[in-house]
């Protein structure tokens, strides 16, 4: 093993710049990411059969957010990107955070059918 | 050049914000709606088929698994992998389409499509529908049972501009076909395909919310 190869991927090709065309993710990290969805799928089937009351779709929205982390990270490479782009990803996410509790503090602070 | 690389990526990915913001409207819309009219929202809600829905995550997550694998044969520069990967993809995604078209038209054949024809009956008279059945849904009141309609508007809106996704993305992968036949990203160019993995995995992470908000939270009550 060259020294070159030590620092990125061992099977990257010679003259690859992880900066310039990506940091190379592994197939094997890529397949564990692939076996945790299907997991999670069946999780989220299953859980729904169970008679959870109010928690049945907290159960299955915690669950969708587990999945959706795992694709964000690996997947879509975030845990490996740079800085500027976790930011970008964080602030789309609190933005959407926004959206939702905004709306919903507003509803459920309403006096429905008092006015 | 390690400028215009972050660029291009902080482009694709404020893109991509926009689209969580605009998928973002109906998902909020949706959670109030269904609080709002509950006993309607579960009841529409069995009217959808588990099985069908399940099938389509699978595809789905999968179609994710051989986009990534497809950046990966980019960047590794093995052009049979990367065309492999990508008619791979390409397959899935149709296959997708192919199931929401056999749930759509199923909608459409019961008159569960929001409009002049819609019809009530399944709602009112559960006994008469074999799902409706199948779930001991008790009938609902007729100022309820019309509330069911949002719940298909907003069904058809969210797999709908979904599926507008999907479709826009499976035009883009046959051009990448073409493209990855003739080599152009296996030789160090791996952009493209990098970030049209973005859009195609944003793609599946509105499935993956989607899928158990519309099908599987009313399961029970």
């Amino acid at each position: 093993m060259s020294e070159h190869n030590v620092q990125h991927d061992s099977h990257a090709p010679k003259d690859h710049d992880d900066a310039l065309e990506g940091h190379i993710v592994s197939p094997i990290i890529y397949l564990i990411i692939f076996g945790a969805l299907l997991v999670g799928t069946a999780l989220t089937i299953g859980a729904s059969y169970v008679e959870m009351g109010p928690w049945n779709p907290i159960v299955a929205i915690a669950i969708a957010v587990v999945k959706a982390t795992l694709v964000v990270l690996f997947f879509m490479h975030v845990k490996y990107s740079p800085k500027l782009t976790k930011l970008t990803v964080g602030a789309g996410v609190f933005t959407f955070l926004i959206l939702i509790f905004m709306t919903l503090s507003d509803y459920i602070s309403r006096a429905w059918g008092r006015w | 050049m390690q400028q215009q690389v972050d660029a291009t990526g902080f482009a694709m990915w404020l893109f991509l914000l926009t689209e969580i913001m605009f998928f973002g409207g109906m998902f909020t819309a949706y959670l109030i709606y269904r609080n709002w009219y509950y006993p309607a929202f579960v009841a529409a809600s069995h009217q959808l088929n588990i099985f069908w829905g399940s099938l389509n995550t699978l595809i789905l997550i999968s179609s994710s698994f051989t986009m990534a694998m497809g950046v990966w044969s980019a960047q590794m520069r093995k052009q049979g992998a990367l065309v492999l990967c990508l008619i791979l993809t390409f397959i899935l995604g149709l296959a997708f389409l192919g199931i929401k078209t056999i749930e759509y038209k199923e909608k459409f054949e019961k008159h569960h499509v929001p409009g002049a024809h819609y019809s009530l009956q399944s709602f009112l008279n559960p006994d008469s529908d074999q799902e409706a059945r199948e779930a001991h849904d008790k009938p609902l009141p007729l100022d309820m049972a019309r509330h069911t309609e949002i719940y298909f508007s907003l069904y058809f809106a969210m797999t709908g501009m979904h599926a507008l996704h999907m479709i826009i993305g499976i035009c883009i992968l046959g051009f990448m076909i073409v493209r990855a036949r003739q080599g152009a990203y296996t030789g160090g160019h791996v952009s493209f395909v990098e970030y049209f993995g973005l859009y195609w995995h944003f793609v599946d992470i509105v499935w993956i919310f989607l899928f158990p908000l519309l099908y599987l939270i009313s399961r029970h009550q």
